[in-house]
């Protein structure tokens, strides 16, 4: 029988706790995905239909990259708008490229079901074992939460670090040695020690720097390769970066805080809008209220949610007075045009606040 | 007293409950307003209002909501979420409501819909015409009526869609959603060319509601949103009587990109995928109309 070997997508930094509750709980091979590249979006965007959203081209470009490195099984997750539903078109159409493979839709039918994932886990892995299973996915959850938690103080003084480039090592070393964590008192003295560290850098940090918040459609947020590194073109900048959407925000923390916040935004909106679009609507004013110097909305081309949020975001900047620059990326667009629109946007920004 | 105007945009939601709103409005002594059909001014100016990247069907229904503003008192403009567990709505028609709200400064009557916290038709109407201080017999005599009108009105136009069905001549499936096949400027055109060809049309939407939601599962079996739905399950109805199907979408339909390229996969008929957006000449989608019929024929004589 041939052997069974599993590959996932690829979504920033979280491919390492992933990573690693996979190779723990499951007995079968995992294959890391590579990093996103050009050649995976040409892959992608061949396959896909016309004007699905960039999420669908990428996960689609890295399945049958993980396919050719020899992977027969392909995790796939989603939820909230029409991403729930592009399992079974992303399955067909693997299909009709003549791969053989088992496809896994942890969520069905928009809604993830905790018993039917571990049924759907369980017909592959005949060994698993549950108690393992929650021990390691406390870990893992721990994990993503530190990751980020330094990752919101890392983007709040990257840009004004003594000796370039000394943050983002650190950080790649705290990656590698979460990556071989055997238990949790490991991982939690790892954690407070490169805490320590990342909070010993020195910054020079003035009173006059700008202040920017980030927000937008969560894939093209998290992923770097989907947002053209359009966070580090901004530390280039010496701009502090404000960013909310992370995946403990979108796993625990978001269903609190959409009860909290509709109370309060009733002049704006009275229910729900889809995904994270009334989020972005909250977050937009709330940093119009603390004094943020101006605020980028990034998102894929023709994601729907966004789409509808993206007038009243609008409507709450031109009454708070806070300018707003809005993104939209596709697979071909290229990196210069978009730094050029940064840089004029930071101009103004510059010249507003003097 | 004079009577309440209430005005009622041509697009998306007209085609679902427009009857219904109209009537129920007219028993209750209402005056009640349908904008015109769609014409290149309404287009314009709904581009002028709409976000660049919402679809076309949308930017109409700004653009007729903008014709209404002035002429009435109330616009009802439905938010609908579901209609129970797995038949989600589209989520940019979701956020129509909040958007619109934020765009125009005209008085909203929300006619809310959502199953999953049991607020069904009748409560979503029994909301607004308490609102516009009805009494409660009255709005049970409108609904009751307005309902047995619409039963009669269904029913005549979902049998002579099945008499279709099984006539002789050259006949296609045209899929799409209402409020792109009968819009004035989307699908009018189209339904035109086809009707010069001596093709005979059948409607994806003019089904039994019921049977459409089981038949829907041959095409895509994780499909959760009602209307995309609806057109599906009438390809595995038609399939074994028509020689052709059609696909009709409005520009960046999020719904459409993935059901209808799934369609296309799964059925082995001829098919023909037309994408239309703000068209000024329609010579394109002729030619590739007429090549499509061409097909059909060559595939009949064979």
């Amino acid at each position: 029988m041939l052997e069974k070997k599993i590959t996932y997508p690829q979504m920033g930094n979280y491919s390492v706790p992933i990573y690693y509750l996979l190779r723990h709980i499951l007995h079968i091979k995992v294959i890391k995905p590579n990093k996103i590249t050009a050649k995976t979006i040409e892959l992608g965007s061949k396959y896909s239909p016309d004007f699905v959203c960039m999420p669908f081209k990428y996960t689609l470009g890295t399945f049958i990259e993980g396919l050719d490195k020899g992977a027969n099984i392909l995790l796939q997750a989603g939820g909230g708008c029409r991403y729930g539903y592009y399992s079974e078109l992303q399955e067909k159409i693997i299909k009709n490229l003549g791969y053989d493979f088992t496809y896994i839709n942890l969520v069905s039918k928009g809604k993830i079901n905790k018993l039917e994932v571990y049924k759907k886990i369980k017909k592959i892995d005949k060994k698993l074992n549950i108690f393992k299973c929650l021990y390691y996915l406390f870990i893992t959850i721990k994990m993503t939460k530190y990751m980020d938690e330094l990752e919101d103080y890392i983007r709040m003084n990257k840009a004004f670090e003594e000796n370039k480039g000394e943050f983002d090592k650190v950080y790649n070393e705290l990656l590698s040695v979460f990556g071989n964590t055997t238990c949790y008192t490991y991982l939690f003295r790892n954690y407070l020690k490169y805490k320590k560290i990342i909070k010993n850098i020195k910054v020079n940090k003035g009173h006059n720097h700008l202040k920017v918040g980030l927000i937008g459609e969560l894939y093209t947020l998290m992923e770097p390769f989907a947002n053209y590194d359009l966070e580090n073109l901004l530390y280039k900048h010496n701009v502090e970066i404000k960013r909310f959407t992370n995946v403990t925000y979108l796993l625990f923390r978001k269903r609190k805080a959409v009860i909290n916040f509709m109370k309060k935004m009733k002049n704006y909106f009275i229910y729900r809008l889809g995904a994270d679009a009334h989020d972005n609507i909250y977050r937009a004013k709330l940093l119009c209220e603390n004094d943020y110097d101006g605020i980028i909305h990034i998102k894929s081309s023709f994601c729907t949610p966004e789409i509808g949020a993206m007038p009243i975001i609008n409507k709450v900047c031109k009454e708070y007075n806070v300018p707003i620059i809005y993104f939209s990326f596709d697979s071909n667009t290229s990196m210069v045009g978009i730094e050029t629109r940064v840089e004029a946007f930071i101009d103004m920004l510059n010249m507003k606040k003097s | 007293m004079d009577k309440i105007k209430i005005g009622l945009p041509r697009a998306i939601f007209n085609y679902y409950c427009g009857d219904m709103l109209s009537r129920f409005f007219e028993y209750l002594g209402c005056d009640v307003i349908v904008s015109p059909k769609t014409n290149k001014e309404i287009y314009s100016t709904g581009v002028k209002y709409a976000n660049d990247e919402m679809c076309s069907a949308m930017k109409i229904y700004f653009g007729h909501v903008a014709y209404l503003q002035d002429k009435v008192d109330y616009i009802v403009i439905p938010r609908i979420d579901n209609f129970g567990i797995d038949n989600q709505m589209c989520t940019n028609f979701m956020a129509l409501f909040d958007i619109i709200r934020n765009t125009f400064n005209v008085n909203i009557l929300n006619y809310n819909i959502d199953y999953r916290k049991n607020k069904k038709e009748y409560d979503g109407l029994f909301i607004i015409a308490k609102k516009l201080n009805f009494k409660e017999k009255f709005i049970k005599t409108a609904y009751i009526k307005a309902k047995k009108d619409l039963k009669m009105l269904n029913k005549v136009k979902i049998n002579e869609n099945y008499h279709k069905l099984l006539s002789k001549n050259k006949k296609i499936l045209l899929v799409g959603h209402p409020y792109v096949v009968y819009d004035n400027l989307l699908g009018r055109n189209i339904i035109e060319l086809l009707n010069k060809n001596n093709i005979e049309i059948i409607y994806s939407d003019l089904f039994n509601k019921d049977l459409l939601d089981k038949e829907s599962l041959y095409i895509s079996k994780t499909n959760y949103f009602k209307y995309s739905k609806e057109i599906l399950g009438s390809i595995n109805i038609a399939r074994k009587y028509v020689d052709g199907i059609v696909f009709l979408s409005s520009f960046p339909c999020s719904l459409d990109a993935i059901s209808n390229e799934l369609a296309i996969l799964k059925c082995d008929l001829p098919c023909i995928n037309i994408i239309i957006d703000d068209i000024n000449s329609i010579t394109g989608i002729d030619s590739r109309i007429e090549s499509f019929c061409d097909i059909i024929e060559r595939k009949k004589v064979c």
